[in-house]
Order: C-alpha cells, then sequence, then structure tokens
C-alpha cells in the first residue's frame, strides 16, 4: 500500500508516542523524532483509524489561517518522510 | 575545565556477561563479569527511572545474552514503566514462541537479532555454536508479534561474501531495518583481528552490495552499514562523543561511557550501586576524562573536524597508539596511521583461502581460551562463558 488521500497511515510496529521532560517523541528503533506543533497533531493521527483525507482536513481546520493547499503538501511530506523512515505504514482504506 | 555535559540519550544495560555464545569478536571485556555480581532487579529498575529523570529516551538490553536473566520479562515491564523504549539485542537462542509473546505482551518495543553469518557453516565457526537455524526459527515467529525487528549481522573476512544472502533473509523476514555492521577491533575481536579483517577488495565489493539495495528496498527496509574503521580516512565519532549521549552499565553496575573504557588504565568509574545516574553523568572522573576538547592533543587540537569526531575513540588510541588521549591512529592526519597501514597491507597480502590457517596474534591471553567450546577451529580465540 502506498501513499495516497484514501489510505490510511499506522505508526509501524516499534514505533510509538512518548514524552521526556514535557517533550512530545515519536519514539522508534535506535532514534528518536521531537514533534512540535503540526507533526504532533499529525503523528497523533497515525492511529489505523484516520484516511489522510481525514488529518489533512483536521489539520487545515486547526491551522485555518494557512493556505489549505500548502498544508496539505506539507503533510504529505511529512508522511512519505516518516514512511521512508520505516516508522509508518500505509492501510487500504477498505481493511476499516 | 568543568564541562555541562548534555543529556544522555540511552542507557545500555548489559545485563549480564553469560551467553550461549562464544563469538570471536564479542565486545565483552576479556575479563568477564559472573552471576554472583549481577545487578538485582531492584538496583535495575532505579537505574530505569534515574535515567529518564535524566532525559533518557532509550533502554537498549544487551549482554552477554540478556535473555539468561530469568527476570528478563520484569526488567522489560520495569524499564517500561520508567518510559523507556525498550531494544533487546539477542541471539535468539533461548527463546520459543512462548516466550516471545511474553516478551512484547511485557511491552518490548524493538528486537535485534544478531547473525553471525548467512549459513551454518559459518555462524558456527564464529560463534562456538550451533545456532543458525534457531535464529531463522525466531524469525518465523516474530511475523505474528507487533514488536520492530532489525537483523544484525557482524561482517567479517569470513561472511563479507554473503551479503545477498544475508539480504534474502532479511527480505523474508518481518524486520524493517538491516545493521551491515564491520567487527570494530577491541576486545576479542581485537585479539582475533587477523583473521576477521576483510580485504580491501572484499569491503569495497560489500559496499556496492549495500547501496544497490540501500536503494532497491528504499521505503521496505532501512540498511545501515558501519566500515571497520581501520579502512577509513577519518575515525568515527565513537559512542557519538566520549559523554555525550550514551551511557552504558555492566553487569555489575560500574557505569561506562564506552564498551571498551576499562582498557584504558588510571579511569575511575561511578558503579550504581553506590551513586545515582545524574551523579556519575554529570561529575565522574571516568566521564568527565575526555569531555570537551582540553584533553586533546595535536592533530586533534587544531583540527576542523575536533567537533565531528570527537578525536575518535580514546580505547582504540589506548590500543593503537598506547595513549587514550592521543589522536585516533586510524585517522589519517595521525602520526601513527602507518601503523594501521601496516595492518593492513599484512591482511591484504594474505591469499584468502589461506586466512583461517594464520595463527591469530594471541598475546599473553590464550590461556582463557582453555575454557573455550571444543572446535576443530582452533586458530580461534574463543569468548567463554563467565561463571
Amino acid at each position: 500500500m502506498t501513499l495516497d488521500l484514501n489510505s490510511v497511515p499506522r505508526l509501524a510496529p516499534g514505533c510509538r508516542l512518548g514524552e521526556n521532560n514535557k517533550q512530545q517523541v515519536l519514539l522508534m528503533p535506535e532514534r528518536a523524532l521531537r514533534l512540535n506543533g503540526p507533526s504532533l497533531e499529525i503523528v497523533q493521527r497515525c492511529d489505523g483509524a484516520h484516511t489522510v483525507q481525514e488529518v489533512v482536513s483536521d489539520l487545515q481546520k486547526l491551522y485555518s489561517k494557512a493556505d489549505p493547499q500548502k498544508v496539505e503538501s506539507d503533510i504529505l511530506g511529512y508522511l512519505s518522510l516518516l514512511h521512508e523512515q520505516r516508522a509508518l505504514d500505509f492501510e487500504s482504506s477498505k481493511q476499516l | 575545565m568543568p564541562t555541562t555535559p548534555s543529556n544522555p540519550l540511552a542507557v545500555i544495560a548489559e545485563l549480564t556477561h553469560r551467553c550461549p555464545l562464544h563469538c570471536v569478536y564479542c565486545s565483552n571485556p576479556l575479563e568477564l563479569a559472573n552471576r554472583s555480581s549481577e545487578l538485582s532487579i531492584e538496583i535495575w529498575s532505579r537505574v530505569f527511572r534515574e535515567a529518564s529523570a535524566l532525559g533518557v529516551l532509550q533502554a537498549d538490553f544487551t549482554g552477554g545474552e540478556p535473555l539468561a536473566r530469568t527476570d528478563i520479562i520484569d526488567l522489560i515491564r520495569a524499564a517500561r514503566a520508567a518510559g523507556l523504549y525498550v531494544n533487546l539485542i539477542t541471539s535468539g537462542l533461548p527463546l520459543d514462541e512462548a516466550k516471545l509473546a511474553s516478551l512484547a505482551e511485557a511491552g518490548l518495543d524493538h528486537l535485534q537479532l544478531s547473525f553471525q553469518g548467512a549459513q551454518e557453516d559459518v555462524a558456527q565457526e564464529i560463534s562456538g555454536t550451533k545456532s543458525h537455524a534457531q535464529k531463522l526459527r525466531v524469525l518465523g515467529w516474530l511475523k505474528n508479534f507487533r514488536v520492530a525487528v532489525t537483523l544484525n549481522f557482524v561482517i567479517h573476512r569470513r561472511n563479507i561474501g554473503q551479503i545477498p544472502e544475508m539480504l534474502a533473509i532479511a527480505e523474508s523476514s518481518s524486520a524493517t531495518r538491516i545493521e551491515f555492521a564491520n567487527v570494530q577491533y577491541y576486545g576479542w575481536a581485537f585479539a582475533n583481528r587477523e583473521n576477521l579483517l576483510p580485504t580491501r577488495e572484499q569491503l569495497d565489493r560489500s559496499l556496492e552490495l549495500i547501496k544497490q539495495a540501500q536503494e532497491r528496498r528504499k521505503g521496505k527496509i532501512r540498511i545501515e552499514s558501519v566500515v571497520p574503521d581501520y579502512y577509513a580516512k577519518f575515525p568515527k565519532p565513537c559512542m557519538g562523543g566520549w559523554g555525550r549521549k550514551l551511557i552504558l552499565i555492566t553487569p555489575s553496575g560500574d557505569a561506562l561511557p564506552c564498551h571498551a573504557a576499562q582498557v584504558i588504565p588510571g579511569l575511575k568509574f561511578g558503579n550504581v550501586k553506590s551513586r545515582s545516574l545524574r551523579e556519575i553523568w554529570e561529575n565522574s572522573d571516568a566521564f568527565q576524562k575526555f569531555r570537551g576538547e582540553e584533553w586533546m592533543q595535536e592533530p586533534c587540537r587544531s583540527c576542523d573536524r575536533r567537533e565531528q569526531d570527537f578525536g575518535g575513540c580514546r580505547c582504540q588510541a589506548l590500543l593503537l597508539a598506547g595513549d587514550a588521549a592521543a589522536t585516533d591512529p586510524v585517522c589519517s592526519l595521525s602520526p601513527l596511521r602507518p601503523k594501521v597501514d601496516a595492518i593492513l597491507a599484512s591482511v591484504n597480502a594474505v591469499p584468502l583461502v589461506g586466512a583461517q590457517h594464520a595463527p591469530p596474534h594471541l598475546g599473553t591471553i590464550s590461556t582463557i581460551s582453555s575454557e573455550s567450546p571444543s572446535s576443530q577451529h582452533s586458530n580461534w580465540l574463543y569468548r567463554p562463558n563467565p561463571a
């Protein structure tokens, strides 16, 4: 399954949210990614229950002052980066 | 100069030195800790809480074989309860599917399975134990659990030609990550160095294959590669810099800046039985010794790369230069680099087919091998199992 608006992102096995000294992080094998603002909002929705389209819509509402096109392309870029790092799997929405 | 250290990011917990394998490149020290000296779970639990409070994110459970601890499930629970991400680095030998289920249930995040080769014969020669078939069984079971899987292939002269078969093993598994980690030359590997170092030609070929695989498997498997630093132009930033990112706790509780730090004479290590992790990290003699740049000699002291590689590895400087504060002799700028080049020249001059017949330089420690596994491969110095 690859990334499109209908796919359902889910954190890969061994990848999860964590917190240390009030800083939210994405924990994964041999590394950790600091999450702030939008990146945290995105990762929190990668739970196997939201389509990419739903994540995009949610964030467009949250960041209503930003250009909606830019929000979408930023999210797609971030999700594909996480996928490349093997922190994210994409499931087909039909499985829901 | 009092240096204020940043937070450590990971604590490497050497839970035990007991191990069913006898690998000729084991990173444990030559003097192994006995079972009777191992820390209790109460102390480990406190260490995990202190680590988390200090800013540590991950605990790497290693050994020896960490599964040799009968309280491994409770150790995982304790680290998770402290808020840490738990990695387990294992040979897979003591595992069955039920044990794996209980590790996953306890909260294991990531399992790293070590491989000594892609086939039973080389794996057995290197580890002194029949273990390869069991590792393949473990890979099958792992598909049933939501745990991240890394395959750790330790690369050396005898298995460096097996990269394609190693990739095939990884691709038939649920692994999302592969480490092709060439042996680094300390401890047991230092004693067996002449039989482990690959030739330049072998190394170049393997790096080309790994590069191709990285491109082909992008988005599927993350492939990481570590070269033997004897062949590198500049040294590795060992442990991300001395006392900058990692803290290692030995089975008996000594806190070390690096796996091999005990080879450096005169270093005083704090022990977690009597001191807090923060106190050790911030103030202990061993961690302060090579922090910052004050200790550096030329050519490091005025080198532009000193903030990238921190002068390389202190233990390697001790082993090759006889001075832990010297520039790591693998650096092409080190006045002692010719010594490393001479080692490489002798390795590259030995015909490959005869490599296994060349006696290793055992030096004065050869007596330790009297406890080694019975084996026809008498030219290796095998790591024994401690009492």
